[in-house]
């Protein structure tokens, strides 16, 4: 019995973006089936075999020559995201014990396990490209890598839960959602298992609040408050404005990514109003009205210095996500060595069976 | 003990087991057994869940599950000691792992053929997830028990410093759907066979505490309570 055996509202999210990665599961499959050439002839040239292969919007696997740099710009971009995984079940596991209800705790029990599973999927397919997961965590422990800047802000109350769930979950589909269809197979296959229970996650964060929003007055107020605290934050995760971001063109170029950065905040923007209004939450924007010429939600930009300051370590949880982190694993140490040690016993003792 | 005391009993058990398990979550030593951690803790909440729903029904006086977990302070709670132990370090924690699972596949294994039709369907349902749980612990205590000398150590300190708080569980009541002695001789077997497989000493029984099944707990209880409970309590009548 996991909870989640309510009914959605109708206008719940998650409808038209689950379509979405359902169409890219059906391309992918589409790809595999046009079977691209096994490999380049013996005198081709490596790289234009490689362009073709992304022009022809099929995918690079494992095995096959890719130029160091698309290599490296993944191992960054996968790792990152299964560190951000690992780190995010941090935020919402604080309020496992003190969850509101039973079912919520079973729910809430459920979502940071699937996280956990999302950060193994993710390692994984980083493995694919040549460094272990050990080096990867690593990485991350000695702060060379990073984690979505977003779970360095604190869960003060119950609300950051389901707005984690609404708008975190959902700023995260939308920018996965075209990961699908990312030209590296093991990455665009993960990212289609990834969104599918992440889209479940959206709509049960967004069920908390409709709870809370048409509770008592004091969850009324405690979902607003909520929704405030992470609205920009939660449009920071698309990253920096397209003329600052330094990654985007080559990884456009290489259908890494598919849409800029901005294109995304527009898009998750314009999701995010009638979903709001219909849980009859306001977001924190004054600025924020329709604009007939664009088709699409006029709105103001986060504080990108804030979010920078987060990037470099000086959000308000950075300090206490890392130490956690790291406590984890060094007190982890023994029990690891324990495994290791009990295992190399037991292939000491099945050898001279085996032989 | 009558059904309505020994449904509560068992249910405030895996409840009070999954508080303790979910404290784990993002500080288990590996990734895998972050996942198996709140996989045992869920397993453990779903059974909590059927239990106190049906002993809420037993009573007859309208309080369902969430009543039942949030709105009862520790000297209602039936639960037994051993799951409301700190979780101390991961061999602690797989120590009583160990020895709850190795009670409650007994007990879940009769319940499934009991006369109460509730009861047995939980018990067909819970001892196959409690299967998992023994073999996982069991494994566990297996590698820490025969893997370094410091996972030795620590391995049998913990369950030296756990055992007395097992012999609590099947104290006889031939009143009860099922009589808690009858389960120790299941018990004593598996907990035998791993203990040595894992190059451990079963301890001696000195001490052997209990009160949980009167309401009588460590000191340990109306901390847990306190958390779990503050914002349940905090909106009186609300819905989450």
């Amino acid at each position: 019995m996991y909870g989640n055996d309510f009914a959605p509202p109708e206008d719940a999210p998650g409808g038209g973006l689950l379509g979405e990665v359902e169409a890219a599961e059906a391309a992918l499959r589409e790809a595999a089936a046009r079977a691209r050439r096994g490999g380049p002839a013996p005198d081709e040239d490596v790289e234009a075999y490689f362009a073709d292969v992304i022009d022809a919007d099929q995918k690079i696997e494992p095995r096959d020559w890719m130029p160091e740099a698309y290599r490296r710009t993944l191992i960054r971009q996968i790792a990152q995201h299964a560190h951000s995984e690992i780190i995010g079940m941090q935020p919402e596991g604080n309020w496992i014990s003190r969850a509101p209800s039973l079912k919520r705790k079973a729910i809430l029990l459920a979502k940071v396990q699937d996280e956990a599973g999302h950060g193994l999927y993710l390692y994984a397919a980083a493995e694919t490209l040549g460094i272990s997961r050990d080096e990867l965590v690593d990485l991350l422990l000695d702060g060379r890598q990073k984690y979505s800047s977003i779970f360095n802000y604190p869960t003060l109350t119950w609300a950051d839960v389901g707005v984690i769930g609404w708008l975190v979950d959902g700023a995260a589909i939308v920018n996965q959602v075209p990961l699908c269809r990312c030209s590296y197979g093991p990455y665009a296959r993960a990212m289609i298992r990834v969104c599918k229970e992440e889209s479940f996650h959206q709509r049960q964060g967004y069920e908390i609040l409709h709870t809370l929003a048409h509770g008592t007055e004091a969850q009324k107020a405690m979902a607003q408050d909520a929704v405030d605290r992470w609205w920009y934050p939660s449009l920071a995760m698309f990253g920096p404005p397209d003329g600052d971001s330094t990654h985007s063109a080559q990884s456009m170029a290489w259908k890494i990514k598919r849409f800029s950065n901005d294109e995304l905040r527009q898009r998750f923007v314009d999701m995010c109003v009638g979903q709001a209004e219909v849980l009859g939450l306001t977001l924190p924007d004054p600025d924020l009205r329709w604009n007939d010429e664009r088709q699409a939600y006029d709105y103001t930009q986060p504080d990108y210095d804030e979010l920078m300051r987060v990037i470099k370590g000086n959000g308000p949880c950075n300090r206490e996500r890392m130490a956690h982190r790291r406590k984890a694993h060094a007190d982890g140490a023994w029990v690891r060595e324990a495994a290791a040690a009990y295992a190399a016993k037991r292939s000491d003792r099945k050898e001279p069976v085996a032989a | 003990m009558s059904r309505f005391d020994f449904t509560l009993a068992i249910g405030d058990d895996a409840l009070i087991a999954a508080q303790r398990l979910g404290e784990w979550t993002s500080r288990a030593p590996e990734m895998e057994e972050d996942i198996a951690l709140a996989n045992i803790a869920l397993d453990q909440l779903g059974a909590a869940r059927l239990l106190l729903t049906y002993a809420g029904e037993l009573e007859g006086a309208g309080r369902d599950e969430d009543d039942l977990a949030y709105l009862r302070d520790d000297r209602e709670f039936r639960n037994c000691l051993l799951v409301e132990l700190p979780n101390g370090d991961f061999g602690v924690t797989m120590a009583k792992l160990f020895f709850l699972a190795a009670y409650q596949v007994p007990l879940y294994t009769a319940l499934a053929g009991c006369a109460d039709e509730r009861l047995a369907a939980v018990g067909a349902k819970a001892r196959k997830e409690s299967a998992y749980h023994l073999d996982h612990a069991a494994l566990w205590v297996k590698r820490l028990g025969d893997g370094t000398e410091e996972s030795h150590r620590r391995m049998q300190d913990a369950v030296d410093e756990v055992w007395p708080y097992v012999h609590e569980l099947f104290n006889p009541d031939p009143t009860a759907p099922v009589d808690p002695s009858t389960l120790r001789a299941g018990f004593d077997a598996t907990v035998s066979a791993v203990l040595d497989e894992a190059t451990l000493t079963r301890p001696e029984t000195g001490w052997t505490p209990g009160g949980g099944r009167d309401g009588l707990h460590t000191e340990h209880l109306s901390y847990l309570l306190a958390e779990m409970q503050v914002l349940h309590r905090a909106h009186p009548g609300a819905s989450w």
